[in-house]
């Protein structure tokens, strides 16, 4: 094994966890401010493929339909607030998981009814495809690369909104009292719909990033639902710092672990079996982190409420 | 009687009746549908001592389901193909010795997700319960002895002494009578100290450890209990396809359990059946008249939620009277 | 969906329905199939062909039922259940997924209903469990598979690496590449099932030093993967089964897919009459381009209509041998049965090429001549 291809593997970890930050964000920050659980937040992702799919489809720019997948994700994000997620919010998680769980069905079945039952197709821009050397020997696609600067420039972007300007500090008041805030005259269900649509565009813009390198196509938003509950599970509910650091530390565990460890078992046995055992608990190896985590630190390893 | 007494009654009389009404139309397949009923009711009953009495949210009781599932499946497949399964025991096509079986490998599961799990709480138990669910069913996707993805047939259904199986209207009798068994657990659990305790655990967990008592070993045997009775279920539920495979340990199938609970109305006896029945037929009559089936499934559920709080029973027997 | 279709009402819909004719009881064909969630579009190809050739001969004995099984096993049990018990259906046919096939097969053809396959061949169904009821017309999984390591071979790679994904499926596949593959391994990989970002995998091929690589992933597994193998820009040749590369799903990859190398038992451009009057009644009937499996959909209607021409379905022995015969014409071409009820066929490999504007196949040799699957020993039939 080349140093070249541990650098190569590392970046595609860090680029999946840079994936994962884009969901677990907006899902944490949902959780943090309303209390609320979404499921139907893998929809969202969804959406936001489909809407650059077709519009860079309509137009033969993926630009536009970047613009397109955050103007319709959080319009999406936006209607389901007002509608439906707004009278959940005073409700137990039950109904939460129960009215976002049909929410999912709506969606991906309304999907497929808009796009048809076939994948949609979506490519990178050809501004970003080719590949870049890095210092060692190694290559990396540059559109991979661009992903993990887009990661960063909006882990940094939530930061300073909410560090610094009046729209954060409403939020990070509506995570500590709510009572407070509605008493200081804020319109919190204009705040509520405000975040929830953040959040649902930054699920839209992560579909359209992933569409551009995977398929689009109906379904594609639930197993990095699951993935994204696993991150924001790991770094502590609420905690935009946290969902930064699960969604690191998943993205490479799962990388690295489908990476080394065939290679590890190959050691001791056949190639053909040490494939098939490495990749079985490859497969399980991030829900083992994350019970290891939770056992120890039950409240996830950076908490919003201590 | 309250009247949640006698919209369970009426309930349980109804299960019971539909399928000799189905034998006298000769429409076989209703029994068949009564069947799947009132397994997936006892799958929620079991759900519902951890979720309804103690209030712990589990997301991976498919786990407990796929456990006792496979119970049947791979005890079955040793007594049809003659070879031990381990240690030089043989398998069976007992459907007693395999319920206990199931029961008691879905009850150490139990214990050992329990003992971790439990330490947490709200959301992060949700999730945690997910996470050991996700680990079982990448297990069973990628070991290969029994099938992988491709499942497990069970070629003869297993046997109950006295009773031919095969036939729908006593395999049928059989899951009804296991239910009402399952039924009756809950409600004497529900009205004993242990279910009291369970449920002011629920409430208030300051004044349970005030009293003395540890919330934890509680909760714990609860989960234990509430697996086990679901691994019946899952034993059960593969005899009715003749069939067991990943999907019954899949996120999906926690998910739908929760949902008919929620469907029924949280910790109430009558709830999971309610709810399975509700959940079955709109899925058999839905599905026969569109493509587009789970659309509408889901506008169903949304309008549950949004304006049918606290479920069927919440809307036929008025709202429970705790909780 | 309960689309309950009489065939000659799609066909004259202007109320001339033909009187009398009716000797026997009308053939009631259940259809369980994937018409909702990611694998939909297979579904919608297989019942699509399977519609078009029973709307072509418009024989109104013909009454088919579709449902979706949503692809979960359970479903499709209940579905079967009720197609069994209720509708009382002569023939079940439509599963798209080996691991549905699994769970309702085995008890529909020991009750002695038929079940046609138009898609999924478990090696079990073509061996050991082998039934006289159980016909399969699209192939046995590991065929295709087999296909492309005799391709390889005949391409002259020598160090190949094979990736698929780690379930029942993907290690048949693998399996079946190695059957007939004589060269080296670069490196065997499985990848988990679903899984739709392969930067790791193509670093791995891209270290290994493989003159080709063989994958099995089907669906969106495959569009993913083979995207992001044209943007890493390896190089090495890119072999694989028609699942990955099939018309449904070309339109998705793009420009990417051109010049994979792919083993399938159909493509739009062999030539026979039943084949171009297929293509071209596909397209006008529906505005899209056939995939392989729209071809089995019709393929398994033309069957049970050639049986039904010869025999009765409530006499289950004639019925049989008249299935058995396979006396249709096939958009194959020569379509024979071997001894386990599996086809014995050609296999060709395909090119990906581009016509105007359009992704398609281009058939540019033949893989394997007449092949049987390596389970037909096993079956005692």
């Amino acid at each position: 094994m080349s140093t070249a291809l541990l650098i190569e593997q590392i970046l595609n970890g860090l680029q999946f966890g840079v994936m994962l930050f884009l969901m677990a964000a907006g899902l944490t920050l949902i959780f943090g401010v309303m209390g609320l659980i979404n499921l139907a937040h893998g929809s969202l992702f969804m959406v936001g493929a489909f809407a650059c799919a077709a519009v860079a489809a309509a137009t033969g720019s993926f630009w536009l339909g970047l613009v397109a997948s955050l103007a319709a994700a959080a319009a999406a994000g936006a209607v389901i607030e007002i509608l439906v997620i707004r009278r959940l919010y005073d409700r137990d998680h039950l109904d939460q998981v129960l009215a976002t769980f049909a929410l999912i069905l709506i969606f991906s079945e309304g999907t497929r009814w808009v796009f048809g039952s076939f994948p949609l197709y979506l490519d990178i821009p050809p501004l970003l495809s080719g590949a870049v050397r890095l210092p060692g020997g190694a290559s990396y696609p540059l559109y991979r690369l661009a992903v993990i600067g887009v990661g960063v420039a909006v882990a940094v972007g939530l930061y300073l909104l909410i560090s610094r300007t009046r729209l954060g500090m409403r939020i990070r008041a509506g995570e500590s009292d709510r009572e407070m805030i509605a008493a200081l005259g804020v319109d919190i269900r204009t705040l509520y719909t405000l975040v929830f649509a953040l959040g649902a565009a930054l699920a839209g813009l992560a579909g359209a990033l992933v569409g551009a390198l995977q398929s689009v196509q109906v379904g594609m938003g639930e197993p990095v639902l699951i993935l994204a509950f696993v991150v924001i599970v790991i770094g502590g509910i609420g905690s935009i710092k946290g969902a930064l650091i699960g969604s690191l530390l998943v993205g490479v565990t799962e990388t690295l672990g489908r990476f080394l460890l065939p290679r590890f078992f190959a050691v001791f046995i056949e190639p053909s079996d040490a494939a098939a055992i490495g990749a079985a608990i490859a497969s399980m190896l991030i829900y083992i982190v994350m019970a290891l985590v939770l056992a120890v630190r039950p409240q996830g390893l950076f908490s919003a409420n201590g | 009687m309250t009247r949640e007494a006698i919209v369970t009654a009426v309930l349980i009389a109804a299960l019971l009746a539909a399928p000799f009404a189905a034998q006298a139309i000769d429409e076989p397949f209703y029994i068949t549908l009564a069947t799947r009923i009132a397994i997936l009711a006892l799958a929620a009953t079991g759900l519902n001592i951890a979720l309804g009495l103690g209030g712990l949210v589990s997301f991976g009781h498919a786990a407990f389901f796929g456990i006792g599932g496979y119970a049947a499946g791979i005890l079955a497949t040793h007594a049809f193909n003659g070879e031990p399964l381990f240690l030089g025991l043989p398998g069976t096509n007992d459907m007693i010795v395999i319920w206990i079986v199931g029961a008691l490998a879905a009850g150490a599961a139990a214990s050992l997700i329990g003992l971790i799990s439990l330490r947490t709480s709200g959301v992060y138990f949700i999730m945690i319960t997910l996470a050991f669910a996700q680990m079982v069913y990448y297990f069973a996707i990628s070991w290969p002895a029994y099938g992988g993805e491709d499942g497990l047939s069970i070629y003869v259904r297993n046997a109950f002494p006295g009773a031919n199986t095969l036939a729908p209207m006593p395999f049928f009798l059989i899951c009804f009578g296991v239910l009402c068994t399952g039924l009756a657990a809950f409600r004497s659990l529900m009205n004993s100290r242990f279910g009291a305790a369970l449920q002011a655990g629920r409430q208030n967990e300051v004044r349970l450890a005030a009293v003395g008592i540890a919330p934890f070993t509680i909760r714990l045997a609860a989960f234990v209990i509430s697996a086990m009775l679901t691994a019946v279920a899952g034993a059960l539920f593969a005899d009715l396809n003749r069939f067991v495979s990943p999907s019954m340990l899949s996120w999906h199938m926690s998910g739908e359990l929760i949902v008919l609970i929620i469907l029924g109305g949280v910790g109430r006896l009558g709830g999971p059946l309610a709810g399975a029945a509700l959940f079955v037929l709109f899925e058999f009559a839905l599905g026969g008249i569109t493509e587009r089936w789970q659309l509408f499934l889901g506008l169903v559920l949304l309008g549950v939620v949004l304006f049918a709080r606290g479920g069927v029973m919440g809307l036929l027997a008025g709202r429970a009277r705790h909780g | 969906m309960r689309n309950i279709l009489k065939t000659g009402l799609a066909a004259f819909a202007a109320g001339t329905l033909s009187i009398g004719l009716a000797q026997a009881e009308p053939v009631k064909v259940g259809m369980i199939t994937t018409l909702s969630g990611g694998g939909a579009g297979l579904g919608v190809d297989v019942r699509d062909g399977f519609m078009l050739a029973v709307k072509q001969v418009g024989n109104d004995e013909l009454e088919v039922i579709v449902e979706d099984d949503a692809r979960k096993p359970e479903l499709a049990v209940q579905i079967a259940d009720k197609m069994l018990q209720s509708d009382k259906v002569d023939i079940l046919t439509g599963i798209i997924w080996s691991n549905l096939a699994m769970a309702v097969v085995p008890n529909t053809v020991n009750q002695g209903t038929f079940y046609i396959s138009p898609n999924a061949g478990p090696s079990q169904l073509a061996g050991k469990m082998c039934n006289e009821n159980y016909f399969n017309v699209a192939w046995q999984n590991d065929n295709l598979h087999e296909a492309a390591g005799a391709y390889a071979n005949s391409a002259g790679h020598k160090n190949v690496f094979i990736m698929a994904p780690n379930y029942p499926a993907g290690t048949d596949a693998l399996t079946g590449f190695k059957r007939m593959y004589e060269g080296e391994l670069a490196g065997e990989v499985y990848t988990q099932l679903g899984q739709t970002d392969y930067a790791g995998e193509i670093a791995q091929i891209r270290d290994s030093g493989a003159d080709a690589v063989f994958v099995f992933l089907p669906g969106g597994m495959g569009i993913a993967f083979t995207k992001q193998y044209a943007q890493a820009g390896v190089g090495a040749p890119l072999i694989g089964p028609a699942f990955s590369f099939g018309q449904d799903i070309l339109g998705a990859v793009g420009d990417a897919a051109l010049g994979v190398k792919n083993t399938s038992q159909w493509s739009k451009d062999i030539d026979n009459e039943t084949n171009k009057a297929f293509v071209e009644s596909f397209q006008a009937e529906y505005g899209r381009l056939p995939s392989l499996y729209a071809s089995q959909g019709f393929d398994t209607a033309n069957l049970i209509l050639s049986a039904m021409e010869k025999a009765d379905v409530k006499d289950k022995d004639a019925f049989r041998a008249a299935l058995k015969e396979a006396d249709f014409k096939s958009t194959r071409g020569d379509f024979k049965f071997g001894n386990n009820n599996h086809p014995i066929q050609d296999i060709y490999v395909r090119e990906v090429v581009k016509e105007g504007d359009v992704l398609t196949n281009k058939i540019i040799g033949v893989a394997l001549e007449d092949h049987q699957d390596a389970y037909a020993a096993e079956c005692g039939m």
